[in-house]
């Protein structure tokens, strides 16, 4: 194996941090994923053709540590049974025939929003206000791309449950969106 | 049946996991056009996504 390419693989490292960073939010959790995954690229580097990006190879590899982390915590802390099939609080957006108690106003110019750093700093302060399951389940599906019925599966739980915690997860971020970002 | 503002909801979020069934996506599209919170809220959780999407270029783009 080349000097170079174990160079080049360790050059990764900071970005590779920063993506599991996003998805597992414990840094702890994140470091032990990325160096699993530097270990299993340096191990495995005769797998690399050099056909992708190798950051698009190591990121793949890091995906599956991610999702085993991820695994083995919902393993240790099962989902409460109660957490099953309950939109929850947001029932309490609607009214009995199911209406909206405040229908939601038009943003001002959202896709602008993208540009401002402080906009992406609000976001992740936003997800980071997410219980911890639902933000798991939000970020397999947005940020690492994964089929629902793979989450439900790495979650240990049904399919309905899945894509309760995906409404709530989506519902809670608008509303943070909007009650710190578009209504101030 | 028309769809209540909770259940339209329910359908758009699921509708970015999953395709929607005909029946489905018709009266989604039915509500969304005489509902104005829903379009709305339709339009802010499809730039969610995005969002998203624009999060994950930036952690690319970061400095080391």
């Amino acid at each position: 194996m080349s000097a170079d390419f174990r160079a080049q693989v360790e050059s990764e490292r900071p970005y590779l941090l920063r993506y599991a960073l996003r998805q597992l939010r414990d840094p702890d959790a994140a470091e032990d994923a990325v160096q699993e995954a530097l270990l299993a690229a340096l191990a495995g580097g005769a797998g690399y053709s050099g056909q992708s990006k190798l950051r698009t190879w190591l990121t793949g590899i890091l995906k599956h540590k991610i999702v085993d982390a991820i695994r083995r915590a919902s393993r240790e802390q099962p989902l409460a049974a109660g957490d099953e099939d309950d939109a929850g609080d947001f029932d309490a957006l609607f009214d009995r025939r199911g209406h909206w108690q405040d229908p939601p106003q038009a943003w001002d110019d959202p896709d602008g929003a993208l540009h401002q750093k402080q906009f992406l700093t609000a976001l992740e302060a936003c997800l980071a206000a997410l219980p911890a399951n639902t933000a798991r389940a939000f970020l397999l599906r947005e940020h690492l791309g994964m089929e629902t019925g793979e989450i439900c599966k790495d979650l240990g739980i049904t399919p309905t449950h899945c894509w309760v915690l995906l409404y709530r997860a989506r519902m809670a971020l608008r509303l943070c969106l909007e009650t710190n970002w578009f209504r101030k | 049946m028309m769809l209540s503002c909770k259940e339209a909801t329910r359908l758009v979020s699921m509708g970015q996991d999953r395709s929607l069934g005909f029946a489905e996506r018709a009266m989604l599209r039915v509500h969304l056009a005489i509902c104005r919170g829903c379009g709305n809220a339709a339009r802010q959780l499809e730039f969610l996504r995005r969002a998203m999407a624009r999060l994950a270029e930036q952690d690319g783009t970061a400095e080391r």
